[in-house]
């Protein structure tokens, strides 16, 4: 097995040439057939990105963010696979090329960043081999131009001492070391667009600060696409141009990353944001979690996915599933009574008038459905305050069976669209 | 030729690895894939029925109208399969099926007879080693060690030699203490992983004594990695009886065995004049070992025994 | 050195000693008089009893292993009876016997089986696994005996390329040496190839899990290189454990198919001595083919902590 350089077999064109987007995913499904069903891990996703642009994807465990990056790129196991829809990349239909043709697009014009490099790096194989191999065997540079160019990449991302490492395996280095050398390989072949599958779950709060800088640096530098997959809302505020947010499999919200924060629309991205804790808030206050779990993707209910757990649900929401409805350029969301309107405050007055549980939870009455925390992880998520708010305008002070929030809800003195937050709320 | 024993002791050397060592390699999927997780199959139970219907046969087998497997009949010698031998007979005019049949005897006792005995010996230190610890675990241990680092084969062959004359509960007890330590750390292991569950502490916890816990807790849920093991166990012994058989090292009984049947097929040019002497045997022989595998395997499955992911 | 490799060091010494005591006890606890062997059963009780004074084996048993591990320890095993040839002399002989038709038996099998588990473990349950795990079943229930029998009739008997019996050694050319040891090795193989096919798949088949395997294709590698260069290597451990075990049994496990087609190796000249109550014939090579067990699965576990870089620090 001698590396040796395959001709390509596709031909791409320049990125800044590109007329189309860079990324065009239309309708996508990614169904499993298991034994206890079919499991809709992406139930018609559709979205484009630009060149240069960052889209986050926000979802919790088991909505089917991770699937989404491996199905885009066509990397899933082919059993019990079923695949439709369209993934047209850099002028290319994805979903029609054949095994082999998908070789060329992985690694020079696609390239994934795993949540865990642990597990994603060879724990047997020498840094060097893990990151001179793509070198080498796609580009064709020989062992002395690829050996150089790795240690340039690894000095890129930051690592010290970059000949030293080259020496090491994955076990010898510090987490965010392996995420460094992780980050280095992907872009090795310089690919026109990365997907970042949760890149910082593992590491500690003030190393994530740093990987994430460093993509994005390293992004603005290739003007690089980048798909930032993560389940933590902070992470994406100020990262990404747009964001979608993914529940049971499809995106149920999507919009540019300001719009998604000031106008609200779908109640899961409310909740989402209501569960983040917040440095304003005194210490012992009961984290706002959302009520109950996902669904299992192998038996999603009629209707809203989401309408189980939903403060906002009406009888309509467990019948007839939501389409996607916009709201201003680029907003995309998928609810019934959403929120902000006055279909939805009716919705949510009426919940908790009739004492409907995820409802009380929402509005901080129930105490018992909440998670109790007593350290409050610090996180660089003060930004998304706003959406605080229209809870307190919300909950009409008559309703008998409301007992008046433990603490009542803090809005931190934060950047602008913290209150842009209540400014809204008033509005609708 | 006892590679199949070897497979099961492989595994159980890299895990010993990964445990003194700390590291943890590929662990083995869950095959429940294709199989039904609700029972054991169609293959477990057709494997099972024709061994079983093997066993009767051989414990019938002076019960049964079977011919006398030593009647030497010279005016039929030679003949192929037909009515009167369904097997056809041998060269000096003995019926094979029923020479086959009583030749499974020797084969079938020993496997199963010195399995079954390893396993009860195995059995019992393995559980009280394995939930008692301490220097009983320790020392027993060292001890299944050290026997399992001398090649089984070269003691059966010395003692089978030198222990005269042989006789079938002799081959028996030898096969037994070779097979014993095998099976021992197949059992410990397993009560090692479930000593330490919910409901053996919730025993302890209410008063029962270490011997209701042996044998009503741990017992139930070794049992299936144990049968399965045991039943490789009776493959090897059954190959290895039948080559020292087939080499005439085995014992020599007024009947001979599977092994001395298919040697007699191979001897004076038998095999060019009738193949059927050599390949009756042989195939039964095959059959019998394919279904014990298939049980093995079909048990392992089933009950998700880690070790084997074979 | 790590913890592990030194652990196993000491296991080695203490197993080795205890090695050369069963070794020793097998044949003296053992009934049966090696003196009726030797003299014929009409010589006189007087006569039997010079002859066990003057070969020592009336001393206390302690006393007779002393003198006999004293002795290997200088390189004397000893004389045999029969051939009045020392033992070293006949184990010098034997030894390289086994030692081609394990490593031509054993390249075989590796031949055959990592290609077939690597292609089996690419597309689990599926036509190629299936057909290759079912025949692995035939393999391993066909005796090696039926096996060497089967290839004696149709390469030796039928059609004349290979001799049916006996050893041609390396003296009298490549050619001929190699056709009298390949039937013989074949039949050993049978069941390795088995064996390995099972162990390296079930392993491979995890690996292929991992993110790294993911992660290697997502660099647009190409399926050979991301099998042999990504997932062999963390896949092969029980493959090596299970390939120690057999080449170690070997040495006497061979002794079936080295009776069949006479080939004087360790296990053949055994069985002789054995039949012919050749003390320390018997003593000698049960001590030299279970140390060669004992040392070839050492080697193993060692080989075990430069596959895997995580030990090699400890």
């Amino acid at each position: 097995m001698s590396p040796r350089r395959r001709r390509p077999h596709l031909v791409f064109p320049d990125a800044s040439e590109l007329e189309e987007p860079l990324l065009d995913v239309q309708d996508l499904r990614t169904y499993f057939h298991t034994a206890r069903g079919v499991v809709k891990a992406n139930d018609g996703v559709s979205f484009t990105l630009n060149r240069g642009k960052t889209l986050g994807v926000v979802g919790e465990s088991g909505s089917g963010k991770t699937v989404l990056t491996r199905s885009i790129m066509g990397l899933l196991p082919n059993i019990q696979l079923e695949r439709s829809g369209s993934v047209r990349f850099a002028g290319h239909e994805l979903t029609s090329l054949t095994a082999h043709q998908l070789r060329d697009v992985w690694g020079t014009q696609m390239a994934v960043i795993f949540q865990d490099p642990m597990t994603a790096l060879n724990p047997v194989v020498r840094v060097d081999r893990q990151l001179t191999e793509s070198l080498r065997i796609r580009l064709g540079l020989d062992r002395r131009a690829a050996h150089d160019t790795a240690i340039a990449l690894l000095g890129s991302v930051g690592i010290p001492a970059p000949e030293q490492r080259m020496r090491n395996y994955p076990h010898e280095l510090s987490g965010g070391m392996r995420q460094r050398v992780m980050i280095a390989i992907a872009l090795a072949c310089g690919p026109k667009l990365v997907l970042a599958d949760e890149p910082t779950t593992g590491l500690d709060v003030t190393l994530q600060a740093q990987i994430l800088d460093l993509l994005a640096s390293l992004q603005r530098e290739r003007s690089m696409g980048m798909i930032l997959v993560t389940h933590d809302l902070g992470v994406v505020a100020n990262r990404a141009d747009d964001i979608a947010v993914m529940y049971a499999g499809r995106i149920v919200e999507q919009a540019p990353t300001k719009d998604l924060f000031s106008h609200t629309r779908m109640p899961y991205t409310e909740a989402l944001l209501r569960s983040i804790p917040r440095l304003a808030d005194p210490s012992h206050t009961r984290l706002r979690a959302i009520p109950g779990r996902p669904p299992d993707l192998a038996s999603l209910p009629d209707g809203c996915p989401f309408a189980p757990r939903c403060p906002y649900a009406q009888d309509r929401c467990l019948t007839d599933d939501p389409p996607p409805r916009t709201a201003g350029a680029g907003h995309l969301f998928r609810c019934w009574f959403p929120v902000g309107s006055p279909e939805g405050e009716d919705a949510l007055a009426r919940n908790v008038a009739a004492g409907v549980p995820a409802a009380l939870a929402f509005t901080g009455a129930l105490a018992g459905a909440a998670i109790s925390v007593t350290t409050v992880s610090v996180t660089a998520t003060a930004v998304v305050t706003g959406s605080l708010a229209p809870d307190a305008s919300l909950v009409p002070p008559a309703v008998p069976l409301v007992v008046p929030p433990v603490v009542p809800p803090v809005v931190s003195p934060g950047p602008a669209e913290g209150a842009n937050g209540d400014a809204t709320a008033g509005e609708s | 030729m006892v590679d199949i024993g070897n497979a099961n002791q492989a595994i159980e050397r890299v895990r010993e690895f990964e445990a003194l060592t700390g590291t943890t390699g590929p662990v083995p999927p869950a095959t429940a894939t294709t199989a039904s997780r609700s029972g054991l199959g169609v293959v477990f139970w057709v494997s099972f029925g024709w061994v079983l219907f093997m066993v009767l046969l051989a414990i019938f087998a002076s019960v049964l109208p079977l011919k006398n497997p030593n009647f030497q009949d010279y005016s039929a010698v030679n003949i192929g399969p037909s009515i009167h031998h369904l097997l056809g007979t041998d060269d000096l005019g003995r019926d094979l099926l029923s020479r086959i049949i009583f030749g499974s005897r020797v084969s079938l006792i020993i496997g199963f007879a010195s399995v079954g005995l390893a396993l009860v010996a195995g059995g019992v230190l393995g559980l009280l080693a394995g939930y008692t610890g301490g220097w009983i675990d320790t020392v027993l241990n060292a001890g299944s060690l050290v026997v399992l680092a001398f090649p089984a084969l070269l003691a059966i062959l010395v003692i089978e030699a030198f222990w005269v004359p042989r006789s079938l509960l002799k081959l028996t007890i030898i096969f037994a203490v070779a097979g014993t330590p095998s099976l021992f750390r197949v059992i410990r292991a397993t009560t090692l992983s479930f000593a330490t569950r919910e409901f053996v502490v919730a025993a302890r916890t209410m008063g029962a004594t270490t011997w209701r816990i042996l044998f009503r807790e741990l017992l139930p849920n070794v049992v299936p990695a144990a049968v399965s093991f045991a039943l490789i166990g009776v493959a090897v012994a059954i190959i290895l009886e039948g080559s020292l058989a087939f080499l005439g090292l085995s014992i020599s009984l007024p009947t001979a065995s599977l092994g001395n049947i298919v040697n007699e097929g191979v001897q004076n040019n038998n095999l060019t004049l009738n193949a059927y002497i050599a390949l009756w045997p042989s195939l039964y022989i095959f059959i019998l070992l394919v279904a014990l595998n298939l049980m093995a395997d079909r048990l392992r499955t089933r009950f998700d025994v880690r070790a084997g992911n074979l | 050195m790590s913890r592990y490799v030194s652990a196993r060091v000491v296991q080695l010494i203490f197993i080795i000693f205890f090695i050369s005591i069963v070794a020793f006890l097998l044949v003296h606890l053992l009934p049966g008089d090696p003196t009726l062997a030797i003299l014929g059963p009409n010589d006189t009780a007087q006569a039997r009893a010079e002859l066990l004074k003057q070969l020592g084996l009336n001393r206390p048993l302690p006393v007779q292993y002393w003198t006999w591990i004293t002795n290997v320890f200088r390189g004397n095993l000893g004389i045999s009876f029969l051939t009045h040839q020392t033992v070293s002399n006949a184990i010098g002989v034997a030894f390289p016997i086994d030692l081609e038709l394990i490593i031509v038996s054993q390249l075989l099998a590796f031949i055959v089986s990592i290609p077939l588990s690597l292609i089996a473990a690419l597309r689990p349950n599926r036509l190629f696994d299936r057909i290759a795990t079912t025949s692995t079943y035939g393999m391993l229930a066909v005796p090696t005996f039926v096996v060497a029998v089967i290839l004696v009739l149709l390469f030796a008997v039928k059609i004349h390329i290979f001799p049916a019996t006996g050893f041609n050694p390396l003296a009298q050319g490549l050619g001929p040496n190699l056709k009298s040891v390949l039937l013989p090795s074949i039949s050993l193989a049978v069941g390795s190839v088995a064996i390995y096919y099972r162990l390296l798949r079930a392993d491979m088949i995890a690996t292929l899990q991992e993110d790294f395997i993911t992660m290697a294709r997502a660099k647009g590698l190409s399926t050979p290189y991301i099998l042999i260069r990504h997932a062999l290597r963390p896949s092969s451990f029980a493959l090596l454990a299970g390939a120690g075990l057999s080449i170690g049994s070997l040495f006497t496990g061979a002794f079936v198919v080295e009776i069949l087609f006479q080939l004087p190796g360790i296990g053949f000249q055994l069985i002789q001595a054995i039949d012919s109550r050749d003390y320390l014939v018997v003593q000698g090579m049960a001590l030299v083919a279970a140390i060669a067990y004992v040392v070839i699965n050492f080697g193993v576990d060692i080989l075990f902590t430069f596959l895997d870089p995580r030990v090699r620090r400890g």
